[in-house]
């Protein structure tokens, strides 16, 4: 009877990344509990600085949630996602501004503005699905490639719908009245700003987000989509539509970056070309790798890590060794958090397969073995 | 017409160097199948060295001490990352690569900071006319040098026992063990020839009519990967191939920048993705790339 049990344990234990999930969601709720009075308070506690990163942190982890379905769950690598971010950002913009300094703008509510950017760039991954359908892994990578590229030439020229070089503002959200500006309301007597407000609509976006991702890899599309990526033969022959998953999958995690995109608009206020770069890109895979591939809370742990890091390190760049104020001549914190996440990407590839999330997958496995069957090794 | 024969000898000349990368770029795939996004980064790092070399050592030996570092890179990174992986899944070493590729870029464009470095080259900014046609001396010796060393390399690929094994590595992996290739030795040799070929290819791509090694060479490096795939991943004569035609769609599209202002400005930057995006669309795996057939 024990040795059944035993067994089952051990089937259960068995890191099925699809599955990961299942089990960060159900212990110590206690845990969750604090964690989310933490986050809804921290408006009240926080300077603006926190709570600009902490929103950066936000969007980003909706941004890694989309390509960690794409590239994590489904195997296919996209270097392509700083174009559907700025495809958000700016499409936010075009349809929500209301035009004039020889700027298009279409003067939509909001609200509306946001759905609609989304869309968009859901429909320009759609566009891309000749190519996302039917390429995989370093091919789709460097077909990707060409999306910044193109996205970035299109950002500098086309003028009267990015502003160029200099990009254009980025009108504050409007939602059933209230506005997400820094108009200052008074909450229990601390003054809301933009990014107070926009807080809370980034923690609401993020766990609708993380919930529908943990839902699509629980379900048969992630069974699917991990089929395509262990084996993509076996996957088709046993029913699976390999091509239409992949550009169902590619145009999903468009969409996620578009709406990262968007989230970053209002947090930054102001939309630049130069941001969206392969730098950017580059980012959004080290945030999964560094969390673990497939997996959603990896995906949001990376994000946290990745864009809190720069902003730690700049400021306390005067109490660390080495990093130093950008243009005193030692390592910026940009340049310091760079080498940190790429030396980071290539460390846990090595000896940390399945990163962050990975890690808290073993150790809870490892507790719990331990309280079952105590002293015995695993 | 003249102008027509520039642009076209410009964009062949181009072309060969981003074939030189291109091949670097195969060579490494064939050899241990992974995809090295890190290969912008060696590139900066040949052209680095040889930029601080040159103006202590002399052009020629800065030269070799940029290819001899570059190599040493390449295998480095072989050695202490990519040789430490105990998977199997190939497109996570990619990823490795990109973390190595994040790593060298910032270390070396905090180096190079805002300064546009020279390499100290013998050619300078002399022009030969033949006719009506003038041409960069550097433009020149940039495609005869990639003519010389894209032949030397293929004949080694072909009649040299390192060759040989390399080539068998790249058929299976296993078999080739099997017969005593030794696998580690063929990665490495890979990267290191990857390398060397790359910094040589760094020197062309800072010559004269481009400024100077600075941040965005590594961008002008990146145009090598539509090469590579436009050609097809496994294929060298694809990457010879690719690299022509980006190089010349490239200058094509730059020379006759002024006729095509309705699609905006650095059009010709652009071009080598477009190319590539177009080639995909009809052949996914590149124009000499083997189709994937799978037993099942």
């Amino acid at each position: 009877m024990s040795e059944v049990l035993h067994r089952d344990e051990a089937r259960e234990t068995a890191p099925r990344p699809g599955l990961r999930l299942v089990r960060l969601v159900r212990p110590r709720v206690g845990a969750w509990a604090v964690a989310v009075v933490l986050l809804l308070a921290f408006p009240f506690y926080l300077d603006r600085f926190w709570l600009q990163a902490g929103l950066f942190a936000m969007a980003a982890a909706i941004g890694a949630i989309g390509i960690n379905l794409l590239t994590g769950a489904t195997g296919q690598l996209s270097m392509g996602h700083a174009f559907f971010l700025a495809v958000g950002a700016y499409g936010y913009c075009v349809f929500a501004a209301d035009g004039g300094d020889g700027l298009t703008g279409l003067g939509l509510p909001t609200w509306l503005a946001a759905v609609l950017a989304v869309l968009v760039a859901g429909v320009a991954g759609g566009l891309f699905s000749p190519i996302s359908g039917r390429l995989s892994g370093a091919y789709l990578g460097i077909a990707t490639l060409a999306l910044v590229f193109i996205g970035q030439h299109v950002m500098f020229n086309a003028h009267d719908l990015t502003g160029g070089a200099n990009g254009r503002d980025v009108p504050a959200l409007n939602l059933f009245g209230l506005t997400f500006d820094d108009r200052e309301v008074v909450v229990a007597a601390v003054p809301f700003g933009s990014a107070e407000k926009l807080w809370y609509a980034g923690l609401v976006l993020l766990v609708a987000c993380a919930l529908f991702a943990r839902g699509v890899l629980r379900g048969r599309p992630g069974r699917a989509m991990n089929a395509i990526r262990d084996h993509r033969i076996a996957a088709g022959v046993i029913g699976v539509p390999v091509a239409r998953h992949r550009a169902a999958v590619f145009v999903l995690s468009s969409m996620y970056a578009g709406l990262a995109g968007v989230l970053l608009a209002l947090v930054f206020q102001r939309t630049v070309p130069d941001y969206f770069g392969i730098t950017l890109s580059l980012e959004y895979l080290a945030m999964i790798v560094i969390g673990g591939l497939g997996s959603v809370s990896g995906a949001v742990a990376g994000a946290v890590f990745v864009s809190l890091l720069p902003q730690l390190l700049t400021r306390y760049s005067d109490a660390l060794p080495l990093v130093s104020a950008p243009g005193t001549g030692g390592i910026a914190p940009g340049e310091a958090s760079r080498y940190l996440y790429g030396a980071a990407v290539v460390l846990v590839v090595l000896f940390l397969p399945g990163g962050l999330a990975g890690v808290a997958a073993r150790r809870r496995a490892r507790n719990r073995s331990a309280q079952t069957h105590p002293g015995e090794e695993r | 017409m003249s102008t027509f024969a520039e642009i076209l000898l410009n964009g062949l000349s181009l072309g060969s160097v981003y074939a030189l990368i291109a091949l670097g770029f195969v060579v490494i795939f064939r050899a241990t199948e992974v995809v090295n996004f890190a290969h912008a980064s060696l590139l900066l790092a040949g052209g680095y060295l040889t930029a601080v070399l040159h103006d202590d050592i002399g052009f020629w030996p800065a030269l070799l001490a940029g290819i001899a570092g570059a190599a040493l890179v390449g295998a480095a990174v072989e050695f202490l990352v990519m040789r430490r992986y105990r998977g199997s899944d190939h497109s996570v070493l990619a990823i490795v690569t990109i973390g190595v590729d994040i790593l060298l870029t910032t270390e070396l464009t905090r180096r190079i900071g805002t300064d546009v470095l020279t390499l100290g080259d013998p050619w300078g900014d002399a022009v030969v006319t033949v006719g009506s046609i003038s041409l960069a001396q550097t433009r020149i010796a940039a495609f005869v040098t990639a003519a010389l060393l894209i032949t030397a390399f293929l004949l080694v690929f072909r009649y040299t026992s390192w060759g040989v094994a390399m080539r068998a590595a790249a058929e299976s992996a296993e078999t080739a063990a099997l017969m005593g290739v030794r696998l580690g030795r063929v990665s490495l040799g890979a990267w290191a020839v990857a390398g060397g070929l790359a910094a040589v290819a760094a020197l062309f791509l800072t010559v004269f009519p481009t400024p100077g090694l600075e941040r965005a060479t590594s961008l002008a490096a990146l145009k090598a990967f539509p090469a590579a795939i436009l050609g097809g991943l496994d294929s060298t004569t694809g990457a010879l191939v690719g690299g022509l035609l980006v190089g010349v769609t490239e200058s094509l599209a730059t020379g006759y920048q002024s006729d095509l202002t309705f699609l905006g400005r650095g059009l010709g930057d652009l071009a080598p993705y477009l190319v590539m995006v177009a080639v995909l669309l009809i052949r996914p795996a590149g124009l000499f790339g083997t189709k994937e057939l799978a037993r099942v």
